[in-house]
């Protein structure tokens, strides 16, 4: 057996699967940011 | 009838947890299995955040620095344990199981602990998040392994890579988050208690879309237009099944032990000391850093430590595991050496350099799944990583040891500067060139310890293809 196409049904699980872990880690790494540019102004 | 040799596999029925429940059907996508690992892992790599907690819980229960880590460090121990000893469980019952144990555990971690703080009693925190939140970071650590390996067999070390990025990426979240939830309740008992039950009340709905959402594949289910056989042509990339019980009896286990327990120990020692280590560094110099830009470099680390885990463990699938191993263990004694010897005259040579480290330090963690495959295939793999993760736990200790009492003894010795830390960078650039050695130690499993071929019954009496699953 090989891998199957998924199908068009899919897409809105796939969306919302990685939105769903996406938009936190997109929150971590923009905090990361904010204390970087210490970095370059402290 | 079984041929020789050959191992009975008989179905195993039942609830929703089961592992035949979460048998995929043809049409699902492999693409929704790393968003199922990246809810449990960027949950539990909340506990590297412990720390936010541990000034206000202080404050408000009246307790020691020490005593304030003690549910950290009793959840690191049990992360350790659990993966270790759960490993064979978490094989046996699935993935979706083991997400479940570890939802529950994590979650209720939470929810005692908020009990704890609210009646005042901090042997429930320790009990809570140390011991019962522990067992959930354990067995949630190592529970999408073996099936993202099985899902992308192509492309392991980029799959484990992800979900292993993401428990770094826990605690970027939870940092900033906790720090909020602390101000907004307060941080007395009633403030304390308040964050804690929300988190586990969250952290219990975060997780639940990997218990929903993980699937394994079908028996004899295959990327589209890759083959087994051309992969399995290169060195070390073995086709058998080694148990967990036969891999800890093989040098080739020990051996990378040995590599990733050193590769942890250099990494761990400058990212649990970067703040005071780079203004110790650098303070006799017309430059010296502030604390505020000693925080963004920590911060830095963190990007690289993160970004280090799916690129490095990406790069891998392309040149092979031996070799990535090669880099971070050689380039990395590289750059050790380059710190010593520039001292104090370079910051942006020092800060290129621990960069390095630390990506290799992130590598390191999310390319051992891969290697593990590799070697010892996907029958037990995520077992026989749990046993490996008693190296981080070694580690853990290691690093800091080395690097805080050479500090302190340098320091009352009355040096300061680079001086407080170059017998630390020696000592780091020895381990990684034993951890080095170790690696190159490492050669295929010998047949002897390969399980026999397995066979899966669907029905009492009727042999399917054989197939090794877990």
């Amino acid at each position: 057996m090989t891998e199957q196409t998924e199908t068009a049904s899919r897409t809105p699980l796939m969306i919302l699967a990685w939105l769903w872990v996406g938009l936190p880690f997109a929150y971590g790494v923009y905090e990361l940011l904010l204390k970087l540019s210490q970095l370059f102004s402290g | 009838m079984l041929e020789d040799g050959q191992k009975l596999i008989l179905p195993t029925s039942g609830g929703f947890l089961s592992r035949s429940r979460t048998i995929a059907p043809p049409t699902w996508s492999r693409w929704l299995v790393p968003p199922a690992a990246l809810s449990v892992h960027l949950s539990i790599g909340q506990a590297y955040s412990w720390s936010v907690f541990k000034p206000p819980l202080e404050k408000a229960l009246d307790l020691s620095g020490t005593q304030s880590a003690l549910p950290f460090q009793l959840g690191i121990v049990m992360l350790g344990l659990s993966a270790a000893f759960g490993g064979p469980l978490v094989e046996r019952n699935g993935p979706r199981w083991a997400m479940f144990v570890s939802m529950v555990c994590f979650a209720s971690g939470f929810l005692i602990s908020a009990l704890g703080v609210a009646t005042s009693q901090y042997w429930l925190v320790v009990l809570g998040y140390g011991f019962v939140g522990g067992i959930g970071l354990g067995i949630g650590y190592i529970s999408p392994v073996s099936t993202l390996m099985k899902w992308f067999p192509d492309r392991p070390g980029m799959a484990t890579g992800i979900a292993i990025m993401g428990f770094g990426g826990g605690a970027l979240i939870a940092s900033p988050w906790s720090t909020q939830m602390l101000g907004s309740f307060g941080a007395g008992t009633g403030g304390i208690a308040k964050t804690f039950l929300v988190h586990g009340v969250v952290y219990a709905v975060f997780m639940s879309l990997g218990v929903l959402l993980v699937r394994v594949p079908a028996d004899g289910w295959l990327p589209k237009g890759w083959d087994p056989a051309k992969a399995a042509a290169r060195a070390l990339v073995t086709t058998a099944n080694v148990s967990a019980r036969n891999a800890i009896r093989t040098p080739q286990f020990w051996f990378l032990w040995v590599v990733l327990c050193f590769n942890v120990t250099a990494g761990i020692g400058i990212l649990e000391k970067a703040a005071p280590m780079i203004q110790d560094f650098f303070a006799n110099t017309a430059t010296p850093i502030s604390v505020s830009a000693a925080a963004g470099f920590v911060a830095l680390l963190s990007l690289a430590n993160m970004t280090g885990r799916i690129v490095w463990s990406s790069t891998s699938d392309l040149i092979g595991r031996k070799n990535m191993y090669r880099v971070y263990l050689g380039v990395g004694a590289v750059l050790y050496l380059i710190i010593s010897l520039a001292g104090d005259s370079h910051t942006v040579v020092f800060i290129l350099c621990a960069l390095g480290i630390l990506s290799f330090y992130g590598g390191g963690f999310a390319t051992v799944p891969a290697y593990l495959k590799d070697l010892f295939g996907t029958y037990q793999v995520g077992a026989i990583h749990g046993r490996l993760l008693t190296a981080w736990s070694i580690a853990g200790v290691l690093g800091p040891l080395i690097v805080n009492a050479i500090a302190d003894s340098q320091k009352a010795a009355g040096k300061t500067g680079p001086a407080l830390y170059t017998t630390s960078l020696y000592i780091m650039i020895g381990l990684l060139v034993v951890g080095f050695l170790s690696n190159e130690m490492i050669r295929p499993v010998k047949d002897k310890y390969h399980e026999p071929p397995l066979v899966t019954v669907d029905e009492p009496g009727t042999l399917a293809t054989p197939q090794g699953g877990s």
